[in-house]
């Protein structure tokens, strides 16, 4: 957190960085907490409301602790189309959470992006950053198994 | 002779495996050459490999980490051949992305060394004006959706007397099914940055922003490379003085592809739009003069330079000039990146370059959300932006999905109306609350409960939302919808009248029904329901189901299948 402080220290003479720091935040808590909020506030000097206003309105920013692993179903016109919703429905019944939720034990979160730009290997998923495409139920359980598997080796 | 080995490693192409690929080859091919490229299009073919030979290129597809790979690439056996295949071959005109997947993006060397800057080079050799003129002669149009003269656009922030003047890239691809920019950052960011050299130089620009999206993070890395590289070879100098890029991450907002709400946003705000005039070249960026243009826009530039305006303008129709970019995607084989000429009909990129079968897509979706269905008896229709204006649909940015046979065109128009109404910012009364009227009605229909009047409804209110909204997004986010209504109103009254779904894809209108004779009873179905729907002896409870379609995937004999409600499993 030392490091953050000190970048927006760099950003601060400017209000369009803004969205730079908060990007910033996210990138090392993974969150926007009400702290971070706060923070962001007073260094660039504005009302906290107002930046509350800027991380509600971007659909980057998250309010809670994600899980370790984020799971983002791409519901892109292509993914749709190839059947995106069934894709989302399988991770939930495995995972037990539904979209824009993180599990008990916090290994997952699921999320619904817009596009991933992978279109011509639709239906795709990210998770973290790997991206998964031509997912069917079997592929896509098999790459979960592994991610399920994967704490124990930590 | 081997000369050296590219492995196509754009987002696509890492996503499919291309990155095992190379590690792989790296590891056991140490003798040549390895490198990372961008797209070449054929997104359907990847992982792919292409071999440079003093013969020329060889292709491999579908490539697997083995052993045979090393081997049938020493011995270039097997290779692919589809750069034969039709239309991709054919491109004549293939221009803006010539050099995309056949040079390394990190290599400003390998761009030089193949025309690169020297398109700048000749720009600065002219008198800014005479630049902006050739642009105007090149009838080139905004590629980002809306169409407008840039060459007009240009002459406008030329003209403006203003001690900081600043242009600016839109590379926030917001558009859900459209890749085209992402694929041209990854694979050739030097041309996007020419072109915004060009522009600074003809226009008088003091300061340029790249507006990216956050989700490109291969874009944002090649491009960042290639903004070092600008600098330390003092390209970046156009005549006595020297120009500075900007690159900054979008936070996820589509409206922000609108003008005004993209500069709100670089200006660290939330991204509302506000009412033009003043137009941004006049009144833009913490208040100076700005210019915005998209990612293939600023692309164009360099080429349409380089080759001199007239020359541009000998491809295309009479108003819509040289080549467009289309991200190919849906139910085709060879969904891709492809670049055609502006005219071309909508069939032949279907049939020929996607390698869709006759018969086998009712509709295309041309220009996102803010677009509409073209159904398959319009095919012929020429792709520029009059004639699909014309039909209620825009050319947009360039996403093409093909919509096959067997998907419900409601539910099409639905999904579009939720993802507008999420990405409305909520600023004008009609597309905040008009979308979510919209959708809740479609939400209606597709769930089996509505009626004719709701059909009514959506005729009616769908004009008054374009009439009330200020911005680019609330004018075409009932496109979808009106677009549908106009070419599928069957599917529209079967859903209402007859509660049947006749793509079988609404889950709300479909049981499912698993045909005993056909029933090998090995149990797969029962063990592997989430939801525990199917007895031991095999019947599905169809209240209890929730149509995941897991048993339809695993039953090895197609014993189970979607049906419209009413013809129950016997």
């Amino acid at each position: 957190m030392e490091s953050t402080l000190q970048k927006l220290d760099e950003l601060k003479g400017d209000r369009s960085n803004v969205i730079k720091a908060l990007q910033l935040i996210q990138v090392h808590e993974g969150f926007i907490s009400d702290t971070s909020i706060r923070e962001v506030a007073e260094a660039f000097s504005m009302p906290a409301v107002e930046v509350e206003g800027i991380v509600s309105f971007y659909a980057q920013f998250k309010r809670n602790q994600p899980g370790k692993y984020m799971i983002s179903v791409c519901d892109g016109t292509a993914c749709h189309i190839k059947g995106s919703p069934q894709v989302l429905h399988w991770i939930s019944d495995e995972l037990g959470i539904g979209d824009e939720e993180t599990s008990d034990d916090g290994l997952f979160s699921i999320e619904r992006v817009a596009c991933l730009g992978c279109c011509s290997l639709a239906p795709v998923m990210k998770i973290n950053d790997e991206i998964y495409g031509q997912l069917n139920r079997k592929k896509t359980m098999k790459i979960l198994k592994q991610y399920q598997k994967e704490p124990a080796n930590d | 002779m081997i000369k050296r080995i590219k492995v196509g490693a754009g987002s696509c192409g890492l996503a499919a495996g291309a990155g095992a690929v190379r590690d792989y080859l790296k590891e056991h091919i140490t003798d040549i050459d390895i490198v990372d490229v961008g797209c070449i299009g054929h997104c359907y073919a990847e992982p792919i490999v292409e071999v440079e030979t003093d013969s020329g290129s060889y292709f491999f597809e579908h490539v697997d980490v083995s052993k045979d790979l090393v081997e049938n690439i020493r011995n270039l056996e097997g290779p692919s051949d589809f750069l034969g295949r039709p239309s991709r071959k054919d491109q004549e005109h293939i221009k803006v992305t010539a050099l995309a997947g056949h040079i390394d993006p990190e290599s400003i060397d390998e761009y030089i060394a193949n025309g690169g800057y020297s398109g700048l080079e000749k720009a600065l050799s002219m008198k800014p004006g005479d630049v902006v003129e050739e642009v105007k002669k090149s009838g080139l149009r905004g590629r980002g959706g809306g169409g407008f003269p840039t060459g007009l656009k240009w002459s406008f922030l030329a003209g403006k007397d203003a001690d900081q003047k600043i242009l600016i890239c839109n590379a926030d691809e917001g558009d859900p099914g459209a890749f085209m920019d992402r694929s041209m950052m990854e694979s050739v960011p030097h041309q996007l940055l020419e072109g915004m050299l060009i522009g600074a130089w003809a226009m008088g620009a003091t300061q340029l922003f790249i507006y990216i999206r956050a989700e490109y993070p291969l874009a944002v890395k090649h491009l960042t490379t290639a903004i070092e590289q600008v600098k330390k070879r003092g390209l970046n100098k156009i005549g006595d003085r020297s120009v500075d890029f900007n690159l900054k991450e979008g936070a996820g907002a589509f409206v922000c592809g609108e003008e005004t709400a993209l500069i709100h946003s670089l200006e660290g705000k939330r991204g509302n739009p506000r009412y033009r005039p003043p137009f941004p070249t006049d009144y833009g960026f913490k208040g100076y003069p700005s210019l915005i243009n998209n990612v293939e826009t600023f692309s164009n530039i360099p080429l349409l330079v380089r080759e001199g305006g007239e020359t541009f303008a000998s491809v295309g129709t009479e108003k819509s000039k040289g080549t467009k970019l289309f991200a190919l995607a849906g139910d085709v084989q060879y969904p891709g990146l492809v670049e055609v000429p502006m005219g071309i009909t909508i069939g032949e990129i279907i049939y020929d370059i996607g390698g869709a079968e006759e018969g086998s897509v009712k509709a295309v979706q041309i220009g996102g959300p803010s677009g509409g269905c073209i159904p398959a008896e319009l095919f012929d229709t020429p792709v520029d932006y009059d004639s699909l204006r014309q039909l209620g649909a825009i050319m947009g940015s360039g996403g093409l999905i093909a919509i096959g046979n067997n998907r419900c065109m409601v539910e099409t128009a639905r999904f579009f109306l939720e993802f507008t109404t999420r990405e409305s910012c909520g600023k004008c009364t009609f597309c905040r609350v008009g979308t979510k009227r919209m959708l809740e009605t479609l939400e209606k229909i597709t769930g089996g409960n509505g009626t004719e009047e709701d059909i009514a409804f959506l005729s009616d209110i769908a004009p008054k939302i374009i009439k009330g909204s200020l911005c680019g997004l609330g004018q075409t986010a009932p496109n979808p919808v009106l677009t549908t209504l106009r070419y599928f109103e069957n599917e529209y009254l079967a859903h209402v009248r007859d509660k049947q779904c006749p793509a079988l894809q609404c889950d709300a209108l479909v049981d499912l029904k698993l045909d005993k004779e056909k029933c090998i009873e090995c149990n797969l179905c029962i063990k592997n329901c989430p939801v525990n729907a199917i007895s031991d002896d095999y019947i599905i409870d169809n209240d209890t189901c929730t149509r995941c379609n897991t048993c339809i995937e695993l039953c090895p004999v197609n014993a189970i299948e979607r049906v419209n409600q009413g013809v129950k499993s016997v």
